[in-house]
């Protein structure tokens, strides 16, 4: 080939190259503004604690709260159900984690009451409800079973139900969204 | 739509498989691959392309707008401040959005600009012209109902105003206004179907952009000789000729774009579209955007009946109407008004000042429609509407049998050889005054605002400029000052104890604030409203509960809320600062109604809020001196940054923006060269 004509090939090949380069570039950074959109807007992320009273949630009872438009379920556990859940084997459950872990007070279970299957909400909060073999929480969608600290025991969830971060303000008043991290592995 | 039978080959197999039995590739190639054009463009043709790439921009940016956008009358509004404020880049979408709509305009009306020219509109090309009317007039109907969904004040009058046009058909006019609406006035109904046509006629657009194109590529396209190409000679394939050159053209196009948007996005927004519909008051002066406004000053022109024997048989009203949807109808039959054999304007010499003159006119037009209806407006407007009417439907006609025309080239590639190399861009170049000028003019009123009152002060903000950011003391200066004077009587509903952050205070310090005052919250579990200290994801507290506790304590006046005064007001801060300032005593032959003080810089000069700041009235924490030019400057620079939260962010990456877009287009220029170095 010609040295010249080589030469003005090479060159234009540059020119293409850089251009489609520079337009791909381009409009890749273009999509970014539109992708970060559709995360959490600033008030939404603002909006990520809120305050429960458990003044008045009896022993063995439990109450619903609301913690970033998910149902918290908050039980106040009896001693034979707080035996149940710390003295066994949980290095043999599906997702291994000691009761220890997974609260702040031995009487005081707080999760994020979504099943770790699909998203459903397990049954359980109220007096009538199934509990399942475990006497925790039953998910009537597609029957995954926890015991009293939340842990998937049965059924086809992955994992235990999450343990957002919560603190507590006073011997009544649990404040949920910041405050002690728990470790969530899987989450 | 190659009709042939035999089958492209192509290298890449996965490419054979699917041109097999779907030949979307060889369309591809046909259409713009072999598709051969005049090569003797000017950058007047550049303007399809970028009308298409705008159609996109606005596509893409709407669905996003309507993934954060509630279409009701009471959140309207609010969810284009949320977006704005809160949602990621939502600024972003909302900007290029709005002036999206405008820099689209620009490229269409440039567009059509040029198929009048160059005579695009002529055989065989007429019905790629009547689609082209048909895509601005939905353009048009499209850009109105995208107009009126913030809900704001000229949002709900533009939408009463455009509705009650097809009031002036006889006999069945009002009740086709009832229909519009779905009620007795513009309200929740009429919100809802025009989101959904705002939603819906973008596709529709898409579609007969569609047919619009397929028609172009039946007939070919014209250029700026008017002469169809005869040989090889003559046309260059599209790609990669005028793939490079529209590319480069389009860059340029949005670097402008992205400088408006980044830099002066509200430069043609209206201070009444930050104010939220109130459907008991008009705004003083309601005018539509600048697109709009030669159409408008044509409406405005007609103040009075036809009569015969004394009974009216057009009222003003049906005439204005006509001249004004007339105005865009008359261009369906230009094919057939305009009969003159030669196409292109370079060889009509009267045509050329002709059409040239009735650009200025349209100029004026746009003048004329964003002055207030009276006196010279109106003159000028009538001026317009004749010449516009004797240009389509004498002058065409006439000049097309009796004008004297000039030679025509032999062939397209003998008018590019003899145009090669000097001057390329000296048409579009000239045309970008008239271009320039009328944008320009149409900002011109909105300056002229208010003529009673003195010019406001133009005072030096440090929000200004490029590279212009806010000073954190003075905007924590003009919180002290909202909060302990303006908050007595003004909500800011939109900005968060939260949002302080940004002006420099700790977390620790907002909670403190916030918590210091008590919020009322409810019902709890018995149905009871209760107090509660604030928080800092609380708004601002409002100092009355609703607008009629408000009404009811201050003399029947109603405060506006804060969070976007300074966009709502013609001067932003500047105006801010007047009024602060603008208390002196009332020239002894005017009369001050009770409950009202005498302001230089307020309209009318009547004002129902007394005198907010006096020197001395704030202590500033920081010891900054309280006079009451420092009281003022640091309240109007607090409001500005709670009108324009992102103002920093979005300069920021402004900056980066045109940067990247200004190597981008030298790269297109060079590559665009390289392409054309071998046509001769």
């Amino acid at each position: 080939m010609d040295p010249a004509v080589k030469k003005g090939a090479t060159r234009r090949d540059f020119l293409y190259l850089t251009a489609g380069a520079m337009g791909a570039v381009g409009a890749g950074c273009a999509a970014w503004p539109l992708i970060d959109s559709m995360n959490p807007a600033a008030d939404t992320l603002a909006a990520g604690s809120t305050e429960v009273d458990i003044s008045k949630v009896e022993v063995g009872s439990a109450l619903t709260a609301v913690w970033r438009g998910s149902p918290l379920f908050i039980r106040h556990r009896t001693p034979a159900e707080i035996k149940s859940v710390r003295d066994m084997d949980w290095k043999s459950l599906r997702d291994p984690q000691p009761d220890e872990a997974r609260t702040l007070k031995a009487e005081w279970i707080i999760i994020k009451g979504v099943c770790t299957h699909l998203g459903c909400i397990p049954l359980g909060q109220k007096p009538g409800d199934p509990r399942g073999e475990f006497n925790g929480w039953f998910c009537p969608c597609h029957g995954s079973q926890y015991d009293v600290s939340g842990r998937i025991r049965k059924g086809p969830a992955p994992l235990n139900m999450f343990v957002p971060p919560y603190k507590f303000v006073s011997d009544t008043v649990v404040h949920v969204g910041s405050g002690h991290d728990f470790p969530n592995p899987g989450f | 739509m190659s009709g042939s039978k035999e089958k492209d080959k192509f290298d890449n197999k996965t490419v054979q498989w699917i041109n097999d039995r779907l030949p979307i590739f060889s369309m591809m190639n046909n259409e713009y691959g072999k598709f051969q054009t005049p090569k003797n463009f000017n950058y007047f043709w550049n303007f399809g392309a970028i009308a298409m790439i705008m159609l996109m921009i606005m596509i893409i940016t709407g669905v996003f707008m309507a993934m954060n956008y509630v279409p009701s009358t009471t959140e309207a509004f609010a969810s284009i401040q949320h977006t704005t404020r809160e949602v990621n880049y939502g600024w972003l979408l909302r900007y290029m959005h709005m002036n999206g709509a405008s820099f689209f305009f620009i490229a269409v009306y440039i567009h059509l600009f040029r198929g009048l020219y160059y005579g695009s509109y002529k055989k065989p090309r007429e019905l790629v012209w009547i689609f082209g009317v048909v895509l601005l007039l939905l353009m048009m109907a499209t850009a109105f109902l995208g107009y009126t969904l913030p809900w704001s004040q000229m949002s709900g009058w533009g939408a009463t105003v455009i509705t009650s046009l097809f009031s002036a058909i006889p006999l069945v006019g009002g009740g086709i206004v009832t229909w519009l609406w779905g009620g007795f006035s513009v309200g929740q109904p009429t919100l809802n179907r025009f989101y959904a046509f705002h939603f819906l006629l973008p596709f529709i657009i898409c579609a007969v952009v569609f047919i619009h194109v397929w028609a172009l590529h039946v007939s070919g396209s014209n250029n700026p000789a008017g002469v169809e190409p005869k040989s090889d000679k003559d046309t260059v394939p599209f790609h990669p000729y005028y793939t490079a050159k529209d590319s480069f053209g389009t860059v340029v196009f949005m670097t402008i774009y992205f400088a408006v948007v980044f830099f002066a996005p509200l430069l043609l927004a209206n201070p009444d579209h930050f104010k939220p519909f109130n459907h008991l008051q008009t705004p003083p002066e309601i005018v539509p955007e600048w697109y709009f406004l030669p159409f408008y000053a044509m409406l405005r022109s007609f103040t009075v009946g036809i009569k015969i024997f004394g009974h009216t048989l057009i009222t003003a009203k049906q005439q204005g109407v006509a001249a004004m949807f007339g105005s865009i109808l008359i261009l369906f039959f230009v094919p057939w008004l305009d009969k003159s054999p030669v196409k292109s304007a370079r060889y009509r010499p009267v045509f050329k000042w002709a059409l040239r003159l009735l650009v200025l006119n349209m100029v004026m037009l746009t003048y004329a429609g964003g002055l207030p209806a009276i006196g010279k407006a109106l003159v000028m407007g009538r001026i317009g509407a004749a010449y516009y009417y004797f240009f389509f439907l004498v002058l065409l006609p006439y000049l097309g049998k009796r004008e004297k025309t000039l030679p025509l080239p032999e062939s397209i590639s003998a008018d590019f050889t003899a145009r090669h190399g000097h001057g390329c861009c000296a048409t579009v170049k000239k045309a970008l005054v008239p271009f320039t000028l009328g944008l320009g003019l149409a900002l011109a009123p909105h300056a002229a605002h208010a003529a009673d009152t003195p010019p406001l002060p133009n005072l030096h903000w440090p929000e200004q400029g490029i590279f212009g950011h806010y000073d954190k003391a003075a905007l924590q200066r003009g919180f002290q000052v909202y909060k302990e004077v303006c908050s007595n009587c003004h909500s800011m509903k939109y900005v968060y104890y939260r949002n302080l952050e940004a002006i420099g205070y700790t977390k620790e310090q907002i909670k403190a604030l916030a918590a210091s005052y008590q919020i009322t919250d409810g019902p709890d579990e018995n149905g009871q409203m209760y107090q509660r200290p604030g928080k800092p994801t609380d708004h601002l507290k409002s100092p009355f509960p609703n607008p009629e506790t408000a009404r009811a304590a201050l003399n029947g006046a109603l405060p506006p809320d804060m969070s976007n005064l300074v966009n709502a007001r013609e001067g932003g801060p500047n105006y801010v600062y007047a009024i602060l300032t603008g208390y002196v005593p009332a020239p002894k032959d005017f009369h001050v109604m009770a409950g009202h003080m005498y302001n230089e810089y307020f309209p009318g000069h009547q004002i129902a809020m007394p005198q907010p700041l006096v020197a001395g009235q704030v202590q500033f924490q920081d010891g900054t001196p309280n006079t009451l030019d420092n009281e003022a400057r640091s309240v109007a620079e607090f409001l500005d940054w709670a009108s324009n939260p992102h103002m920093e962010q979005r300069k920021r990456l402004g900056i980066k923006v045109i940067l990247f877009m200004l190597v981008f287009a030298g790269v297109l220029l060079a590559t665009k060269r390289k392409v054309w170095s071998d046509v001769t």
